[in-house]
């Protein structure tokens, strides 16, 4: 079966380390830059384990600030 | 897979809605009203509506909503926006017109304006963002604020025998004939995301149709005003709002 492989883009500026879409997401792809901050000092959002993502967009639906753009292929 | 492979224009399965400026929203962290536009330019780009709709904005957090969603906006005094749609709506009534507001705006100084637009079955769409607090003014309460919850003005939780009872407007609202939908929906999970797309999308096309007054109140959190990180808020707003607020339709005829 073919596998389905996703991947998110952040836009880093635009992110205030609001959590809601690593919560949202069911694959455990997302978390929070530990020490690194954006311009606006806000912990912004990254794939942390980015080989996980399915590409759902749970965790764009969820982001008050649109950060997030989705990708999602399927894998020959 | 190297993720370079995946990230590419074609394989876009989300993106940001054009009609969304490319700016910094004043919002604090995981607020409610970001969810809340972006499916507004979301729904407008879809129905193709930019030249079409007519938004009024209101006083609260959502006042700088024009500067956000990339459609002509009113700004309305507080509380006034039914009314400001209703000459719109009227005067051009090829226009998609819509208002936004939040519960402070609609349910307290313009109560009269609400009830009294939906009574007279004005063709205009109401975007009711009901976080039980007056959010811009520093955490105050509101006619809908819950038994119990603290505010800044009801720093020991809000009494029945001194503040009254949490105003559910909207079941208030669905009682009038002039209403054709009147809708709860919330923002905190990816379906919910959905389905509050889909109720607010009615709602337009029900402007534009003619219907009637249609309300789609999405039940949200205020971060800052509950003193609540935003993934505990949306907990919170499960656990206690839903209850006093229901989520569903109230009204669809
Ligand atoms: C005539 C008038 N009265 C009072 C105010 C002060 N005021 C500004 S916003 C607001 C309430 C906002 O609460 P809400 O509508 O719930 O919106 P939120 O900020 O929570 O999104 C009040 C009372 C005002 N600007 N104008
Ligand atoms: S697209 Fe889905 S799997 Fe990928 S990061 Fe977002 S929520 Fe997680
Ligand atoms: S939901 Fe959006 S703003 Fe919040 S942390 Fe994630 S990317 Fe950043
Ligand atoms: S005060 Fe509340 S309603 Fe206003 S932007 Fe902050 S979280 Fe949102």
């Amino acid at each position: 079966m073919a596998k389905i492989r996703g991947a998110v883009t952040i836009d880093e500026e635009k992110c205030k380390g609001c959590s809601l879409c690593v919560a949202s997401c069911p694959a455990d792809v997302l978390s929070l830059q530990p020490k690194e901050v954006n311009n606006r000092g806000y912990h912004y959002a990254f794939m942390s384990s980015p080989e996980k993502c399915i590409g759902c967009a749970s965790c764009a639906m969820v982001c008050p600030d649109a950060c997030i753009e989705v990708y999602r292929v399927k894998e020959p | 897979m190297d993720i370079n492979d995946i990230i590419k224009p074609e394989n876009r399965v989300y993106k940001r809605p054009a009609l969304l400026n490319d700016t910094h929203m004043h919002y604090c962290p995981g607020c409610s009203h970001g969810v809340v536009h972006k499916l507004i330019a979301e729904i407008l780009e879809e129905m193709n509506a930019e030249d079409k709709a007519i938004g009024v904005a209101p006083v609260g957090c959502a006042v700088f909503a024009y500067n956000y969603i990339d459609v002509d906006f009113i700004e309305a005094a507080h509380g006034r926006a039914p009314a400001v749609a209703t000459a719109i709506k009227r005067l051009q009534p090829d226009k998609l017109v819509f208002t936004y507001q939040g519960d402070g705006d609609l349910a307290a100084i313009g109560t009269a304006e609400t009830i009294h637009a939906a009574n007279r079955g004005e063709n205009i769409a109401i975007v009711f963002i009901n976080n039980a607090i007056y959010g811009m003014t520093g955490g105050q309460m509101a006619p809908t604020t819950l038994l119990g919850m603290k505010t800044a003005t009801t720093p020991y939780g809000r009494r029945a025998d001194l503040n009254g009872y949490p105003l559910a407007i909207s079941n208030l609202v669905a009682q009038l004939d002039g209403a054709c939908y009147v809708t709860r929906q919330s923002v905190h999970t990816p379906a919910a995301v959905r389905k509050a797309k889909a109720a607010i999308r009615k709602a337009f096309e029900n402007s534009m149709a003619g219907k009637g007054t249609s309300l789609v109140e999405i039940v949200s959190t205020c971060n800052s005003g509950w003193k609540l990180p935003p993934v505990q808020a949306n907990e919170w707003m499960k656990e206690h709002m839903f209850e006093k607020y229901p989520i569903g339709d109230l009204k669809n005829v």
